[in-house]
């Protein structure tokens, strides 16, 4: 069965690279503006080390998050002299993406960074790699087997939830509202962090003795977005607070509202995309706030990649290594502090 | 499709069709298919008036049912004429979010809101144009040209938008005027989605350009034989739901305010779906628009009642294949009834 797998692995494998070979590195002649790259962190570890090479795969990008995953990748292994940065052909499809790994692992790379698709169909490749004594960061998607994988950071899915429960319940409670109409855009409710991020969001919200009024399932896409809404807003004639779980379908969201000529509540996004940042700063605009979810995790990553294959730990803390796991802050950004993460904010 | 009567009947000229012989029993049959139509759509609104009677019949929800039914209800047109052709058309949802990306991008845009709409018609029609010449010149199979274009549609978008969402930009904010400037409390996209099915019913059913339609689906021999150039009109079949993807693309975008390659996904399938629904025979031949948007009603209004009831979206899609297999099998039982 492995040997099969092999020997499939090799032979897609090499077709993965041409294709990759032909159709990436074309530079991107991006019609939006992109945001400026995260400034990396003054200190000693920032200094040229050995030379190494990391190797990058994740998901196609159908999505802003997921091409700014991409982005902050390539931008932040391109600030170090002294890191060779190898991406393979981004995919969907959960063969090519074992292939993709499995070629990386045999041009010998210093390090993984790999965003699985599916943390469960990866799993194995992962072990493959770091039986080959490659070092794995595994980003955000977690790998159900710790053996997979060095080091693994990510983002808060039930933190999020939780952010933005509190960011609502303070809002409402300070109004004085009792019995509020809560509303709740999920994205694909099939998908595990959308129930963990529903799951925050719902626990959050008893601690003020509130809850969840109505929530609807979008796809993570501007048009689906804008289609629950539309629904969404004429199933409540009055509404005290929305919760939209993704900026990106935030945009038909925010869309319908107009549409509908809604203003009287509060709504709170999630990630924290640029343009909802913009929304946020305008300070006219429903949307007051956004969780973030950031995909700068992946620049951190890169460097953690970095880090781990050069032997070095993190310098603010006093073990010798990087640590196993890295959970971030699901941070809340508002219009006091909205001009802080601007930068930070990806393009939809 | 075998009626043997067909191929004898005169073809091309005048109101005698190919269907001439069975126009009468024909129209009855289309009647009594409205009705059962009618009767599904009224059946749904009393569901609607029983489980939300303070957030169903109000105006504001019906005009939201309209705007959401005008992207797919344009394409559904479009669709409507390539089956009664005896075509099918898989890449109308990609050509949309093709036509969406290439009329927002940046460039588009600097031209202002009148040349991004006619970009998004050009576009679309474009599309239409090609896998219509593959399909009757290059003697393409449809379903293969058309899901050829379904992908290459999108991955084209995907390469200039460079994945991400375009957004309409404040100088060109006319478009999504569209969706919010309201002529008698409707929005001004309504009225294009109206326009659009008028327009369709008069080309299908008041010009020679219908008749030949329906001839050409119905039995292209003989169509070919009574001096229809049936390759072209086929093409111009493929060009004009490209034109109607087109005028989607315009509606999407004033409903988003963007223009996205991710716009359209799976439209392709609600659009046969209301089609098949609305009693058109995926042979040609047969159908009308009245009934795909009769059909493409019952669908939008299904999600909406599922929305303003707070019911999950699976259930949602197990409903919808149910309305298809149901309505195609009571459509079996009457044309059985009618055979001789």
């Amino acid at each position: 069965m492995s040997e099969n797998v092999a020997r499939r692995g090799f032979l897609v494998g090499g077709a993965a690279l041409l294709a990759a070979g032909c159709t990436s590195n074309e530079p991107a002649a991006a019609p939006t503006s992109s945001a400026p790259a995260p400034t990396a962190a003054a200190g000693g570890n920032d200094q040229p080390g050995d030379r190494v090479v990391i190797g990058f795969s994740a998901p196609a990008a159908d999505h802003g998050w997921i091409a700014a995953i991409a982005k902050n990748a390539e931008t932040a292994a391109k600030q170090y002299s002294d890191v060779e940065f190898k991406p393979v052909e981004p995919t969907n499809d959960i063969n090519q993406q074992i292939s993709a790994v499995e070629s990386l692992i045999a041009a010998k790379v210093n390090a993984l960074v790999i965003l699985p698709n599916d943390g469960q169909q990866l799993n194995q490749v992962a072990l493959q790699a770091t039986a080959a004594g490659i070092p794995v960061v595994n980003l955000d998607r977690v790998f159900p087997n710790k053996l997979a994988y060095r080091t693994w950071i990510g983002g808060d899915n039930y933190g999020m939830g939780v952010a933005a429960g509190h960011y609502i319940g303070e809002q409402l409670k300070s109004k004085n509202v009792s019995n509020p109409v809560i509303v709740e855009i999920q994205g694909i409710a099939t998908l595990p962090l959308t129930q963990e991020r529903s799951q925050g969001f719902a626990d959050a919200l008893k601690e003020y003795g509130f809850s969840v009024t109505a929530k609807q399932d979008a796809a993570f896409t501007v048009e689906t977005g804008n289609e629950v809404a539309t629904s969404l807003l004429q199933a409540h004639s009055k509404i005290d607070a929305m919760w939209n779980h993704d900026d990106d379908q935030g945009v038909g969201v925010l869309a319908a509202i107009k549409e509908a000529n809604r203003s009287e509540f509060i709504m709170v996004g999630g990630a924290g995309s640029a343009n909802a940042m913009r929304e946020i700063q305008s300070g006219t605009s429903v949307l007051q706030a956004t969780v973030t979810y950031s995909p700068t995790m992946a620049s951190s990553a890169i460097k953690l990649a970095r880090l781990i294959a050069q032997g070095k730990g993190m310098s603010d803390l006093l073990e010798k290594q990087v640590p196993q796991s890295i959970t971030l802050a699901s941070e809340t950004i508002t219009k006091d502090n909205v001009a802080d993460y601007m930068s930070l904010g990806f393009e939809s | 499709m075998s009626e043997p009567t067909k191929s004898q009947a005169p073809v091309g000229e005048g109101r005698a069709g190919p269907l001439g012989a069975t126009v009468p029993a024909l129209r009855g049959l289309g009647e009594m298919r409205h009705v059962g139509l009618i009767g599904a759509l009224a059946i749904l609104v009393v569901v609607g008036l029983v489980t939300r009677p303070d957030n169903f019949a109000t105006a504001s929800n019906l005009i939201s049912i309209l705007s959401l039914a005008a992207t797919i209800g344009v394409i559904t047109v479009g669709a409507t004429f390539v089956i009664i052709g005896g075509g099918i058309d898989l890449s109308v949802g990609a050509v949309m979010a093709l036509a969406s990306v290439w009329a927002t991008t940046l460039a588009t845009q600097s031209y202002g809101p009148v040349v991004m709409a006619i970009c998004a018609v050009i576009v679309g029609t474009g599309a239409g144009l090609v896998t219509g010449w593959l399909i009757a010149y290059g003697r393409l199979v449809p379903f293969i040209a058309t899901l050829a274009m379904l992908v290459a549609a999108r991955g084209l978008a995907q390469r200039m938008s460079d994945r991400k969402t375009q957004l309409i930009q404040p100088e060109n904010s006319a478009l999504v005027d569209l969706s919010t400037t309201r002529v008698l409390g409707i929005p001004l996209l309504v009225y294009i989605f109206a326009l659009v099915v008028v327009l369709g019913w008069v080309l299908l059913n008041r010009t020679t350009f219908g008749r030949r339609t329906y001839a050409v689906g119905g039995n292209p021999e003989a169509a070919r034989l009574a001096g229809i150039d049936v390759r072209r009109h086929t093409m111009l079949l493929y060009a004009l739901s490209g034109l109607c993807c087109g005028i989607a693309a315009i509606i999407i975008m004033a409903r988003t305010t963007t223009g996205s390659s991710t716009h359209g996904d799976l439209y392709e399938l609600d659009a046969i779906a209301a089609v098949i629904i609305g009693g058109t025979l995926l042979t040609g031949g047969r159908g009308t628009i009245i009934g795909s948007i009769l059909g493409l009603l019952i669908f939008t209004l299904i999600t909406n009642l599922f929305i303003l009831n707070g019911l999950n979206t699976s259930d949602q899609l197990i409903a919808k294949g149910l309305i298809i297999v149901i309505a195609v099998l009571l459509q079996r039982r009457n044309l059985k009834e009618r055979a001789p």
